[in-house]
């Protein structure tokens, strides 16, 4: 034991997480909620950055070093988000950035990354993150943007324009139910009805039975996640509400078919590939490596793969194809070699960076339409 | 019309919900004169400690007992907290009430875990219809489960001789002590209670809004409006308090705006504290000159 591993050991007894240290070691930095309010998030995306680096310096690391994780949890607060973003360019002189869990810590370490000059990967859904692209700034999951318009384009070819939003008033709903009613016009939907409810509210029967007494309504849409949404789908039961019913994927995993139980039979569910791996076909080449990732979550941690662990490795892949691309450790070299990423297969889709798309997903490949039956998923025809 | 019946329904319902975390807060009050703000986390640990050992293959029948009684085990806790601080103002011992949530809530973000959980409804998930509204099963148990609770409270406080050395407590402890009440043992019997009957909501409650470690926020806050609005210690107030504000929420989501709903609760309690500062139901104060 050096001094320094020392000192770090305690730094971990202090609540950080870290992985072992050596000399020489590359070191990538991780921003995640993974206590708070947005835990659900953070929690399985640093669970599945640390089995990653686990299994990359099993293999024998990037370039012949291992790799460090830093990583701080910043329980979804932008305040935190930036202290521990300078701790990182500063103190631990991180060569990336993997993170934050949430948009609103985000684009609070925005203009950090700007001066530092250090590739930032977030993984999250905001599409102000990338939008315009910034020259460090990327991020691996689906926008809520293409959610609404893979949505919206399902909708337009059952014939059911007459759309009800029914939106969480928290950040994932606002920022989704801002996108939706943007991109509307576009397919031909209408917005006939807009409401909203407290991201912890416990029942959503008034605003469900305001949409029920309106005789145009076609399909109701509800941006949300957690608890919300899952009561939303209970309330839509018990009013007998007869239109289509489509969650975001905010909600794409088994829980919330545990959380709803018979009430969420027929709900049609706009999700990422990973949830629903084994229902791809085998020429798709995302199933292969999101039947493995689920495979060795599922084992290692003995609970259910979420959406979100699966942002996260695919930030780390980013990160770690593009050293190996570019050779190097150098930041400025990591984010030139993230920007031209034109294949990498991952477990959101295949992402093809651009000068100006530092996202790089396509919607087709990205969002999958489900309906959920005999409480499991299947793809909606 | 249906839409009126449908808002009341759902206003009730929620209403109930505030009312059962509400009533916890009465009874502490009641021997005491703190407010305690971890009634909330009893109601999460109630859910939660339900769901993981309903997990655990326990049958309902002795999974709900036990987790009522884990949160009576954590409301001794607190009067252990609280007992220790003795000599300090009521004031000082609600913010250590306050310090004790948070406790609860990180223990049992470790302890659980941080996901969404539920139960499968008691009865039947099958909505009744009256008149084209609908009311779940699960419903009318929360609220035949409050009036219960608030019968038996009404019954013990006024009624009975445990009742009564409870209210000689909160008055005067030492004059209570000169007539012969242990004072320590009212009192342990009056947060274990509170616990438990926060915990009983916390499950029955669960399969309506499912439980996470950080629901008992939210849900303590609105449970305190209810108390106050109401006028604290009475529980039949708690009772009132509740569903007006359940049914006040409802109304303003469906025929004003939902944007508003959560302003009502406070709203409310402002206008209450200002033109009645004892609570619809609450005693009125005399003073002795």
């Amino acid at each position: 034991m050096t001094k320094t591993s020392k000192v770090l050991l305690g730094l971990l007894a202090m609540g950080f997480s870290l992985t072992a240290y050596a000399k020489e070691n590359i070191k990538i930095g991780a921003l995640v909620a993974a206590t708070g309010p947005a835990s659900f998030l953070g929690d399985p995306e640093l669970k599945t950055l640390e089995m990653y680096i686990e299994k990359i310096n099993a293999a024998g690391g990037v370039m012949g070093k291992n790799i460090e994780l830093i990583a701080y949890d910043t329980g979804a607060n932008p305040k935190k988000a930036t202290t521990f973003v300078k701790r990182l360019i500063s103190q631990d002189k991180v060569v990336a950035i993997l993170g934050g869990s949430a948009s609103g810590e985000t684009m609070a370490i925005l203009p950090f990354i700007k001066k530092a000059k250090i590739p930032l990967v977030s993984m999250a859904g905001s599409i102000k993150i990338v939008k315009p692209a910034k020259k460090f700034v990327f991020k691996t999951p689906a926008t809520d943007r293409m959610a609404c318009e893979k949505i919206f384009e399902y909708l337009k070819k059952k014939s059911k324009t007459n759309v009800a939003l029914i939106s969480g008033n928290g950040g994932f709903g606002k920022s989704m139910r801002a996108q939706c009613k943007e991109v509307a016009p576009a397919f031909g939907v209408k917005i006939v009805a807009d409401e909203t409810y407290g991201p912890k509210d416990t029942d959503m029967t008034p605003q469900l039975t305001k949409i029920k007494s309106m005789t145009n309504v076609d399909a109701v849409v509800n941006p949300g996640f957690g608890q919300g949404p899952a009561i939303v789908t209970k309330n839509f039961k018990q009013l007998g509400m007869k239109q289509t019913l489509v969650q975001s994927h905010g909600v794409a995993s088994k829980k919330f078919i545990e959380l709803t139980g018979n009430a969420s039979e027929g709900v049609i569910v706009a999700s990422p590939p990973v949830v629903v791996a084994a229902l791809l076909k085998d020429s798709n080449p995302i199933k292969q490596i999101a039947l493995d990732y689920i495979n060795d979550y599922e084992t290692k941690y003995n609970a259910p793969v979420s959406t979100f662990g699966g942002y996260a490795y695919d930030a780390l892949n980013l990160v770690v194809n593009a050293m190996k691309e570019a050779n190097s450790t150098d930041p400025k070299a990591i984010r030139d070699a993230i920007e031209s990423t034109t294949s990498y297969v991952g477990l959101n889709g295949i992402y093809k960076m651009s000068k100006n798309d530092h996202l790089g997903l396509d919607i087709d490949s990205s969002i999958k339409m489900l309906v959920i039956k005999n409480k499991d998923w299947q793809l909606a025809k | 019309m249906v839409e009126l019946l449908q808002y009341s329904f759902g206003g009730i319902t929620v209403g109930f919900i505030y009312a059962l975390v509400g009533l916890g807060f009465t009874v502490i009050y009641n021997s005491s004169k703190i407010i305690n703000f971890s009634q909330g986390e009893f109601v999460m640990i109630g859910g939660m400690a339900a769901v993981f050992l309903s997990y655990a293959k326990f049958p309902f029948v002795l999974a709900f007992p036990l987790a009522v009684m884990l949160a009576s085990l954590l409301g001794y806790m607190l009067f252990k907290l609280v007992s220790m601080s003795q000599n300090s103002s009521v004031t000082s011992l609600i913010i250590l009430t306050l310090g004790y949530s948070i406790f609860v809530r990180g223990a049992s973000q470790v302890g659980f875990d941080k996901q969404m959980h539920t139960l499968p409804a008691f009865i039947s998930d099958t909505p009744i219809s009256i008149f084209g509204a609908t009311i779940t099963p699960q419903a009318i148990l929360v609220i035949v489960v409050s009036l219960c609770i608030v019968f038996a409270l009404y019954y013990m406080f006024n009624k009975t001789k445990l009742g009564k050395a409870m209210l000689a407590t909160a008055d005067n402890k030492d004059a209570a002590k000169l007539v012969g009440i242990s004072v320590k043992k009212i009192l342990i019997m009056n947060f274990m209670i509170s616990s438990a009957i926060a915990a009983i909501g916390g499950i029955v409650l669960t399969p309506i809004t499912s439980t996470n470690y950080e629901i008992g926020v939210i849900l303590g806050l609105k449970g305190f409006c209810a108390a106050i609005i109401g006028g604290i210690g009475n529980p039949f107030g708690a009772v009132f308090g509740g569903v007006l504000l359940g049914i006040l929420e409802s109304f303003v989501a469906g025929y004003l705006s939902s944007e508003y709903k959560d302003a009502v609760a406070f709203i409310v309690l402002l206008l209450i504290l200002f033109f009645f500062p004892g609570g619809l139901f609450g005693a009125k104060k005399s003073s002795r000159v």
